[in-house]
């Protein structure tokens, strides 16, 4: 009934080659990307704006990162915390370089930077595959943080190691970090940026490389021996993804933290990405969505829910019940769903088109 | 009829004076956002803080508040996480529309990112004896404070010690000094001091950093004790870290006596769960320890008295315990002073940080407040937001800490140009003008 599709012809080539072809999947995205930009600045408190949908919207790009390299090309990567350092360092030492250089300039360059570093790691994946891959990016997820911890160049010499971004202005008198910037600034530019690029990453995957990569990851000796060249595709896929984590590390330490010493890019915000896409479902924009939001919004929806209950507990109880909800959510939606929340969705539109005379 | 009209009216005056008076009560407070972690890694660090701080807010209002102004609070649990203790302060900075006056995170990363946002929300942020040591630049950092010690201060009055230990800080020249620390921003704070020290003195400076957790450290103790023996080390732990290093280092026979930690790696729960191993190891701290002022049996009556207590009435007294009643202590007294500009009132944030920049702790009024002799005298200005202060050095006997040594003044001569140009460092990064009204 919802989904029901009679009416609906596609008369070109154009049309049936719509990134969302169904009339109701394209007024749903819309009307979601309406309401982000216009109710939730009007309803959301700077509470909400700052620490969960600010927090949601970054990891949802290093999410969407991870998954066009394990979920897309079938390169399983542990790295993801350092590329997202990566991504910081160099944009706070863009920054701090070049004071005049706008936001998105310097976005765009560490993003490239760290798409560079992750072609470099990505070079063992050539020989390399599954779970041995997996060891060879978790030396990335090592070696960088240990550089950025050694070698004072990276902080400005900053004695404890922590960078500070310097305060940045977007246009105008907006300013996009440092005291000055208001959480609704933040908010819009984040949105807007993590628009521009779910759409790119959308546009990318089903275009040429985003079939090579598909083709690579479903079985490369195959994909080599009808031309596809496992360099190249290897490849593009460590620069492409290696430059969305970079982006959001760079969002991280510049919108979210404020500052950022290598220790918040550590091994476990590596593993808290790989869930992200695996509970969220591999090789799926919306999966990367949806498994961040699960693993960010989630643990802390827990964590206020009692005291919103008005229940007076102790902390630690709250912590531990926090942990053992959770826990046990991503056994059920495991047990329920082994390939991720985005698939649910997936099952539930299909029964929605036939809905309600399946065959 | 006219009897009736005469009684609503009066219930309703009644009714409106009771219900001003609430309102006005409820604005009465002054209300902090406690930051705390009770479990993980470091919880045997955040949980006997966490215990000191609630015992010491009941206290004072169970002793009629502070002139009068009773203190509220919520608490949220972070873990020592700093994304969670970021997403905590949002959460927990503002009660009911009243802005919290001042955050004391316990966390090193967590006083990182606050910085920013502490100064946009018009808070003070007390990072008392971690967090960033330039801070302590008031022209700089106005709202933040670090009194009444900092990490680069208190490895200079180690120093001293070291220095007193083997005859003289001449004597240094030569010597090694091994500084076995969190790989994180908390543990490297101390190196620049170090390696100033290193060079003024002639040591030798040896780093060993220790991964987070720090239950790993082996190949660290292993080329400590075997290939660089070092005359004394000096353990920058916190959490389960410091224990290991105990029991790491008696493993590969590193005498524990030549081991000093530093404040964070002083408590009870350090050297408890090393047991015989830790025997003669030595810890910092800019207080003493137990129960036997008076401070202590007036919480133990009034709070613990009237089963109000926090936690088991066994930690009152423990360092980490007495670690944060140095913090309400100070905490008080800079409301305290700046009631005594603003009337008696509940202080906002920014009046809490005059009330900071004037904090006098003076050996009369720590004897008032029962507390003769708990910690040295501490004076905060303006310009100067840790003050000055003393540290002493503590020996674990295998049951408790004894054998205090005298105090320790740091050496502020090499402290405070290093400070001075790192704030100055990051105003220019952040276009900060220093206050030019302090001197």
């Amino acid at each position: 009934m919802i989904y029901r599709e009679a009416g609906q012809f596609k008369t070109s080539y154009k049309s049936d080659q719509a990134l969302l072809p169904i009339a109701q999947d394209r007024f749903f995205v819309m009307a979601l990307v309406a309401f982000a930009y216009i109710v939730i600045p009007m309803v959301a408190n700077d509470y909400w704006l700052n620490s969960i949908f600010l927090q949601f919207f970054i990891f949802s790009l290093a999410a969407l990162g991870l998954n066009i390299l394990t979920g897309y090309a079938g390169q399983l990567s542990l790295g993801t915390g350092g590329f997202m350092a990566c991504g910081a360092f160099s944009a706070f030492k863009l920054a701090t370089s070049f004071p005049d250089m706008h936001i998105v300039f310097v976005l765009f360059l560490a993003g490239l930077i760290t798409a560079a570093v992750g072609m470099f790691f990505g070079i063992p994946s050539l020989r390399i595959k599954g779970f041995y891959l997996a060891v060879a990016t978790l030396a990335a997820q090592f070696f960088l943080l240990w550089l950025f911890n050694r070698v004072p160049w990276f902080t400005n010499y900053s004695s404890s190691g922590v960078i500070s971004p310097p305060p940045i202005k977007l246009f105008g008198d907006y300013y996009i970090t440092g005291t000055q910037a208001t959480n609704l600034t933040q908010y819009f530019f984040t949105l807007t940026l993590v628009i521009v690029l779910a759409l790119a990453a959308r546009n990318i995957i089903r275009g040429h490389i985003g079939r090579s990569w598909m083709a690579m990851r479903d079985m490369d000796i195959a994909a080599e021996i009808i031309g596809i060249s496992p360099l190249k595709a290897k490849l593009s896929a460590f620069a492409v993804s290696s430059f969305y984590c970079g982006i959001a590390g760079a969002l991280w330490a510049f919108l979210y933290t404020g500052t950022v010493e290598p220790l918040a890019f550590e091994i476990n915000q590596s593993f808290k990405i790989l869930f992200m896409i695996i509970i969220g479902g591999l090789g799926s924009i919306l999966g990367s969505f949806v498994g961040a939001a699960f693993i960010v919004v989630l643990p802390i929806f827990l964590n206020s829910a009692p005291a919103m209950l008005g229940l007076k507990l102790s902390g630690s109880l709250v912590t531990h019940i926090e942990f053992m909800v959770f826990g046990a959510l991503i056994v059920f939606f495991l047990i329920v769903e082994p390939h991720g929340l985005a698939r649910l969705w997936g099952i539930a539109k299909e029964k929605l088109r036939l809905w309600p005379f399946p065959y | 009829m006219n009897n009736l009209v005469k009684k609503i009216t009066i219930v309703m005056i009644v009714g409106v004076v009771f219900s001003l008076t609430g309102l006005a009560q409820a604005a009465e407070k002054i209300y902090v956002p406690m930051l705390t972690y009770t479990t993980g890694p470091y919880a045997p660090g955040g949980i006997p803080v966490d215990q000191g701080f609630r015992d010491y807010f009941k206290y004072v209002n169970a002793t009629g508040g502070v002139n009068g102004v009773m203190l509220d609070w919520e608490t949220c649990e972070f873990g020592y996480n700093t994304d969670r203790g970021v997403e905590c302060y949002e959460r927990i900075k503002s009660k009911n529309g009243q802005m919290g006056v001042a955050v004391f995170p316990l966390s090193t990363g967590v006083t990182y990112a606050l910085v920013p946002r502490t100064e946009a929300d018009g808070m003070v942020l007390h990072s008392m004896g971690y967090g960033r040591t330039d801070a302590s630049d008031g022209r700089v950092f106005s709202h933040v404070f670090t009194a009444p010690m900092t990490y680069w201060s208190q490895v200079t009055a180690i120093t001293r010690y070291i220095g007193d230990q083997i005859g003289g800080l001449n004597n240094l020249k030569g010597k090694k000094i091994a500084l076995v620390y969190h790989n994180s921003a908390y543990g490297k704070e101390p190196i620049p001091t170090l390696e100033a020290l290193s060079a003024k003195y002639g040591f030798k400076f040896l780093k060993y950093p220790v991964n987070h957790p720090g239950l790993e450290q082996k190949s660290t103790w292993l080329k400590i004790g075997r290939q660089t023996k070092p005359d004394y080390t000096i353990v920058f732990g916190w959490g389960v870290m410091t224990q290991t290093s105990i029991k790491e280092a008696k493993a590969i026979g590193y005498p524990v006596s030549k081991i000093i930690g530093n404040w964070w790696s002083a408590s009870e729960n350090d050297t408890r769960p090393a047991g015989a191993a830790s025997v003669g190891y030595k810890a910092a701290g800019f207080h003493t320890i137990g129960k036997n002022y008076q401070l202590h049996k007036d919480i133990l009556a009034k709070v613990y008295g009237a089963g109000n207590g926090s936690g088991e009435k066994s930690v009152v007294g423990e360092v980490l315990y007495n670690r944060a009643l140095v913090q309400g202590v100070i905490f008080t007294e800079a409301i305290r002073a700046a009631q005594k500009k603003y009337g008696n009132i509940a202080i906002n944030g920014k009046q809490l940080a005059w009330g900071y920049e004037h904090v006098n702790l003076t050996s009369a009024r720590l004897n008032e407040m029962g507390l003769g002799g708990f910690m040295k005298p501490l004076k905060i200005t303006c310009a100067n937001h840790e003050g000055a202060n003393s540290l002493l050095i503590h020996e674990w006997d295998g049951k408790n800490w004894g054998n205090p040594s005298k105090w320790y003044s740091p050496m502020y001569d090499v402290t405070r140009p290093m400070i001075e140009s790192s704030a100055a460092a990051y105003a220019k990064e952040n276009g900060i003008t220093p206050r030019s009204n302090c001197n």
